[in-house]
């Protein structure tokens, strides 16, 4: 564990959405008891991220992937479960002790026109999280760190006096990553962070991060839905499935052969270039709410291969031969 | 027998308080019974605009500076309202991209279903009307119909609505129907549902399909020919498997480059440099020249017409001689 960067252990995160009092209030066998309503975003996850990987989790929505991404950056408390940085536990640090790590880790979000601040200067979003973490810098010195971001994320530096509303898509999507890189840090969350922008522009943003990966060493974990992209920048990705981690493997190893019933349907869905049309896995139903979760295998009401085990008892991830994690009884089995 | 739609040098231009904007120009394609047309382009390449021309949904300060919209025979863009209300939603229907918005919240599916037939079909009873609905809700395979049509449309997941709207789309058998991004705001798995019905839908009832999408990968897989376009013109036409495999212009030979199937795991992906033009300070010449990696001194001067390029596709490009120009 020491080796890894980040280490995630059984996180669980849910949300109440009980309401108030009276909303919880609940009347049967002749008496009033209360109840909470959660939402079990997060279920029992566990992963270890290597320094300078990039980690990718991907799923559809409501599987609890943002929820994922933004928990490991302690945007919300784990409700049980452990998050490691280099070792030091992270998850129960006070605000001021977890200072030193949330310079090492900084977040990219999806939608460049909501995340960054349209009132405010690209010079103010770009210097008030650097001054923050460096209070000694000189205004000169900050004036360079700013100069030599935007020049990475390919921003003429020219610009920084102008506010958001100038720039299109691609150029707010380069500062949010400008504004993540400030602060120098070593592990990026990016939770969607090229699908509201378009193809052409998506490439530029992709080869962006790629070539920061590269010259910094960053590690990212990418959360997104667009399977292609996934598969071409990840070193290594998990499939989330309603808030489990269904399987995690090797980007090559997950692609070619996936072997959880629901990475094969999710695999055979992707519209592949000049392919032809069907021969997907058509899935039984829909996505159940996270509210009440299935009991044993979360997939198991879709699963063409479900038996009585997976309706009761809930399958772990399991390592297999070729280094793959699976949690699924029918591969534990040799049934799939 | 006239083809079901023919679109021919559509000029759609938008009148704004900062002068006036063409959104799209010299817009051409056609459309037989049975056929299926892709539309694809990035946002802002007039592509929607396209489409809410055909059945004249364009909306003020927008209108139809010039040019014909062909449904079988009959001029679109020359029809009274009267008249364009008898074809729109009844011999022309169209899906849009968000379920949530397109469906009224406050109205049962049953109720939106028939208030369709109605209209078009006022001799209809209701238990006609009930049926028929019934009928198409089967065909978009949606279980236990009955129960359904007296449900809200909250009570439904993305996909089903979605293919509530197919199924309100098919409620008057149309025999076009325009797509615009059905399924952009659903997951891959739902996706391939929706695309794979749609097909076949298609294929049953020989209903034309114009696709408007941004996804070349989906429209690789559904439909046989496509348009591509750029800053409001076709840049390139052909049939779908040749444009994807042999794309000719520059902007769809770098567009299918940048997509991340087109590389190997791990290298830089083919970008196009820079960004599509806005409306109001498109460059002389050819739109794309400032990002084009083949640009000569003419794209400056002069905005090519489509022709054929080497392989027979159509495209707009002064890298193919102009002699063939003459279609």
């Amino acid at each position: 564990m020491s080796e890894s960067l980040l280490s995630v252990r059984n996180l669980t995160r849910h949300f109440d959405i009980s309401g108030g009092l009276l909303d919880q209030i609940r009347f049967s066998g002749g008496r009033f008891h209360r109840q909470k309503t959660l939402v079990r975003a997060v279920n029992n996850i566990s992963f270890d991220i290597l320094p300078g990987e990039t980690f990718s989790v991907v799923g559809e929505s409501g599987c609890g992937k943002s929820t994922l991404g933004r928990t490991i950056m302690g945007l919300y408390a784990p409700n049980a479960g452990e998050i490691h940085y280099r070792g030091d536990r992270i998850d129960n640090l006070d605000p001021r002790s977890l200072l030193p790590y949330r310079r090492k880790m900084q977040m990219v979000f999806q939608d460049p026109y909501a995340s960054l601040n349209p009132r405010k200067t690209i010079r103010q979003t770009l210097e008030a999280p650097l001054r923050y973490h460096n209070p000694k810098l000189s205004n000169g010195e900050v004036q360079d760190r700013i100069e030599e971001v935007m020049l990475q994320v390919g921003s003429d530096p020219q610009w920084i006096s102008r506010l958001p509303h100038e720039f299109s898509g691609g150029q707010r999507q380069r500062i949010s990553i400008a504004r993540a890189l400030i602060v120098d840090p070593e592990f990026i969350v990016a939770d969607e962070p090229i699908s509201a922008l378009d193809v052409s522009i998506q490439a530029q943003i992709l080869n962006l991060m790629m070539d920061l990966q590269q010259q910094r060493g960053l590690a990212y974990l990418f959360v997104a839905h667009d399977l292609s992209v996934v598969e071409h920048i990840s070193d290594r990705v998990g499939v989330m499935y309603l808030g489990t981690m269904c399987e995690l493997a090797e980007t090559a190893a997950l692609f070619e052969n996936p072997r959880h019933p629901y990475t094969r349907a999710l695999m055979s869905a992707i519209p592949r270039l000049g392919g032809g049309p069907g021969g997907h896995v058509r899935l039984r139903g829909e996505v159940p709410t996270p509210i009440n979760l299935p009991s044993g295998c979360v997939f198991h009401g879709r699963c063409p291969h479900a038996n009585d085990r997976c309706r009761v008892e809930i399958p772990g991830l399991r390592r297999l031969d070729d280094g793959r994690q699976v949690a699924c009884h029918g591969v534990e089995e040799g049934r799939i | 027998m006239a083809k079901l739609l023919e679109v021919r040098d559509l000029v759609i231009r938008f009148g704004l308080r900062t002068g006036e904007v063409t959104a799209t120009s010299g817009v051409s394609f056609s459309l037989d019974r049975g056929e299926r047309l892709g539309l694809v382009g990035e946002s802002g390449a007039g592509k929607s605009v396209t489409g809410f021309s055909i059945i004249n949904l364009i909306s003020k300060p927008g209108y139809i500076a010039s040019g014909e919209v062909n449904f079988n025979g009959e001029n679109l863009a020359r029809v009274s309202p009267e008249r364009m209300r008898q074809i729109r939603g009844n011999r022309i229907s169209m899906i849009f991209q968000d379920p949530m918005m397109t469906l009224n919240p406050v109205l049962t599916i049953g109720t939106q279903m028939t208030e369709v037939l109605h209209r078009h079909r006022p001799e209809l009873s209701r238990e006609q009307a009930r049926d028929i609905a019934l009928d198409k809700l089967r065909k978009v395979h949606i279980p236990s119909p009955e129960k359904r049509l007296e449900q809200y449309p909250h009570e439904f997941s993305g996909g089903m609505r979605q293919r509530i709207i197919i199924a309100i789309a098919l409620l008057t058998d149309p025999e076009l129907i325009i797509a615009d991004e059905p399924t952009t705001a659903l997951d891959v798995t739902i996706q391939a549902e929706i695309m794979d019905l749609l097909m076949e839908l298609c294929e049953k009832d020989g209903m034309g399909l114009i696709l408007i999408t941004h996804d070349l990968a989906v429209v690789s897989q559904v439909t046989q020919n496509i348009a591509v376009m750029y800053a409001g013109r076709i840049v390139e036409k052909g049939p779908t498997s040749r444009v994807i495999a042999q794309p000719q212009h520059p902007y769809t030979r770098g567009l299918i480059a940048a997509l991340p199937q087109s590389s190997r795991h791990g290298e830089r992906l083919n970008q196009i440099p820079g960004m599509m033009p806005t409306l109001k300070d498109m460059p002389p010449g050819c739109a794309f020249n400032p990002r084009c990696p083949h640009v000569m001194e003419i794209c400056h001067r002069q905005i090519p017409a489509l022709r054929p390029g080497s392989n027979g596709n159509m495209a707009a490009c002064h890298l193919y001689p102009e002699e063939n120009a003459h279609e």
